[in-house]
């Protein structure tokens, strides 16, 4: 078989699933979980370093940033402003420049806010990151990402957190379509089978969270999604079938006794 | 007795010694440089520099790091 890269920003990954971090009962399972899922990117927040309790245990001490890239995010930023501050400061953390863009607009639907996102896509690109953006499944809207510079477009399968899994795939396919830029579906997957559908659409990864953290078996399900990952990738390269209205039987009809 | 002054730590009013230097905040509260990035009043701090950084009154320091998210 060809070899079948995944590349963002000039990086070859070998994993075409993103997982998040959050939501876990704890940084051990969390950790356990990734490895499991054979992700080598997996996202993160920037918050407060809690002073008052100075035991508490650092993200870094289970997940080797040496070994799995790190892809800061700006969750629960409602506006440019706070993105970029977010974003500088991540940067700062330890020179990461490959960045996830997220600026919500409302916090009921978590709808990513487009005007602002960008607005943040081009200045952060100016700034010299490289940016991964979420955004809502419009062609258009898609479009003018990449036009701005971003690195690539991840498109929302249904709200973040809902498990409800791709909602409009004619809209993912034209993007599909329309992009030579790594396109990776984030947020609203709910099982494995959905990360298989992404990929089958044409998607090139898939950035998964709630699904495998809230999962009552969160180590299967880290499982499961990355071997449906596989699984709809090699389908999508393999070529399908046509579909037909009427059967076509898969035995010869001569030499019937 | 040392005059103090009062800043806020990650959203949390502190009273400190007067002739406090950023540095000696960050090892008071036990904060692993490498880990960490640091906000004076919103303006980004070079960790190489804050030995020599003094506080000031009502100033605003933000020390953030990563935590799980999605």
């Amino acid at each position: 078989m060809k070899t079948d890269k995944f590349i963002i920003s000039n990086k070859n990954f070998s994993s075409r699933l993103i997982v998040g971090t959050g939501k876990y009962k704890s940084m051990q399972e969390c950790a356990k979980a990734i490895k499991l899922s054979g992700a080598e990117i997996v996202t993160v927040a920037v918050r407060r370093v809690n002073i008052t309790d100075k035991k508490r245990p650092l993200l870094m001490d289970y997940i080797d940033p040496k070994k799995i890239t790190y892809l800061p995010n700006t969750a629960g930023c409602f506006n440019s402003k706070e993105a970029l501050r977010t974003l500088r400061l991540a940067r700062e953390i330890g020179g990461w420049k490959l960045v996830k863009l997220e600026v919500l607009g409302d916090k009921k639907n978590l709808f990513p806010e487009m005007i602002e996102t960008l607005k943040s896509t081009e200045i952060l690109t100016k700034e010299g990151f490289k940016v991964m953006v979420y955004c809502n499944d419009d062609p258009l809207m898609a479009k003018r990402l990449e036009n701005a510079g971003a690195c690539a477009i991840m498109p929302l399968a249904a709200p973040i957190g809902s498990g409800l899994g791709i909602i409009n795939d004619i809209n993912i396919k034209i993007i599909r379509k329309q992009t030579k830029l790594p396109l990776i579906i984030d947020a609203g997957l709910g099982q494995a089978s959905d990360a298989a559908i992404a990929m089958e659409l044409g998607c090139d990864g898939v950035l998964v969270n709630t699904a495998i953290a809230k999962a009552k078996k969160p180590f299967q399900m880290a499982l499961a999604f990355k071997n449906a990952v596989i699984a709809g990738r090699q389908s999508y390269l393999s070529g399908r079938i046509k579909k037909t209205l009427y059967g076509n039987p898969s035995s010869p009809k001569s030499g019937i006794i | 007795m040392k005059k103090k002054i009062k800043i806020k730590l990650n959203g949390k009013l502190k009273a400190i010694n007067n002739n406090s230097t950023l540095f000696n905040i960050v090892q008071k509260n036990k904060i692993p440089l490498t880990k960490v990035a640091i906000e004076l009043n919103q303006e980004i701090v070079d960790k190489k520099k804050i030995k020599s950084i003094n506080l000031k009154n009502n100033d605003k320091i933000e020390i953030v790091h990563f935590i799980g998210g999605g």
